[in-house]
């Protein structure tokens, strides 16, 4: 497009990988069931009566 | 292209539909509890708001360290491994743009500060503050400041955060007589938080986002090894400062390439007049300029080091 060359950066990609696996880890450790039955009660804290 | 701001807007309009697209709330008076509160909000958007649909990372995160103890205690290992992760891989790909895009608390500032009013800055040392926010308030006080159950509070949510105020906090006291009997000093602490943002961000760009915004303080870290990101040229640039004027969040683009504060809203490329500014991807950049490239006009634009 402009003439130059584009270096494809890949830095992103394994830092995405490395967090992709901590979702991987957490989904293991039945984590988005805790986060799914916190997030269906009113949080008391958050409304600043708690 | 005058439209992108436009589109922006919808952009952001939309994310704010689609996290709290609960609309039944008025008639059950309750907040939504389905299966799509296992998915992640990019922005910060409390779960308690009764038309949330999706998960704040903040609120989530606090609470699983805050009961990490208890858990791990009971051999269950909820650390906050899916919340990190998920925030980690949304970081990676977009980091700040979240901000510009996808934030319903953004959204709520960039339209307050288009009411007439003085317009001041916001000092740039501020900016450290939400970095402490997110180191203390989000993770070490919940994870080490236990009750006797061993049980940690979210302190973020609990004594700052405005967004859990205004979407969530007055809205059930309104629709939930029964908790109003219960409003002590929390509440009109976190009040009086929610009033001096929402007065600043009258007077001055997004302040919330800049100075005490967690969320956008862990996205910020990810500014230099993000895949979405804006590229800059030095070639074309002829530092007439237009990308400085036009920042909602003060970032001087031609001199700080990669400042943690850009959130990607494009309101700079759209400035230049150079197309030195640009959308990459991966290193790549993405369509083209948004404006026809022009010759740099040397005798007429002072470069840097003409300035001394």
């Amino acid at each position: 497009m402009d003439g130059k060359k584009h270096k494809v950066r890949q830095m992103p990609f394994v830092v995405i990988l490395v967090f992709l696996f901590a979702v991987t880890l957490g989904i293991m450790f039945k984590e988005p069931g805790r986060v799914l039955e916190q997030a269906c009660q009113v949080c008391l804290s958050c409304i600043g009566i708690g | 292209m005058a439209g992108l701001a436009a589109i922006r807007k919808w952009v952001q309009t939309i994310f704010a539909i689609l996290v709290n697209g609960s609309w039944s709330f008025p008639f059950t008076r309750m907040i939504y509890q389905g299966p799509l509160k296992v998915i992640c909000s990019p922005g910060l958007n409390c779960y308690s708001c009764p038309a949330s649909t999706t998960y704040c990372p903040m609120g989530a995160l606090q609470h699983l360290l805050g009961g990490a103890r208890m858990a791990v205690v009971s051999g269950q290992y909820y650390l906050g491994l899916y919340v990190i992760g998920t925030m980690g891989v949304i970081g990676g790909f977009v980091g700040r743009m979240v901000c510009g895009w996808a934030c319903p608390f953004g959204l709520v500032q960039e339209l307050l500060h288009k009411i007439p009013s003085p317009k001041f800055g916001v000092p740039r040392w501020m900016r450290y503050i939400k970095f402490a926010v997110l180191l203390f308030m989000v993770c070490l006080l919940p994870l080490l400041v236990v009750d006797q159950m061993g049980i940690g509070s979210p302190w973020f949510c609990k004594y700052l955060c405005p967004a859990g105020t205004l979407e969530a906090g007055l809205p059930l006291l309104l629709m939930q007589p029964s908790l109003r009997q219960t409003v002590g000093w929390l509440f009109f602490n976190k009040l009086i938080f929610l009033v001096i943002f929402l007065v600043w961000s009258v007077m001055a760009s997004r302040p919330f986002c800049r100075t005490t915004c967690p969320l956008g303080a862990f996205y910020a870290l990810f500014n230099k090894v993000k895949v979405v990101k804006l590229g800059f040229d030095l070639e074309r640039c002829t530092n007439c400062q237009a990308c400085h004027k036009v920042c909602p969040m003060g970032v001087r683009f031609n001199e700080s390439p990669e400042d943690t504060e850009c959130i990607s809203c494009l309101a700079c490329s759209r400035a230049c007049k150079f197309g030195a500014i640009n959308l990459e991807v991966a290193g790549l950049p993405f369509g083209t300029s948004i404006h026809p490239v022009r010759e740099p006009v040397y005798g007429v634009v002072p470069r840097h080091d003409e300035h001394k």
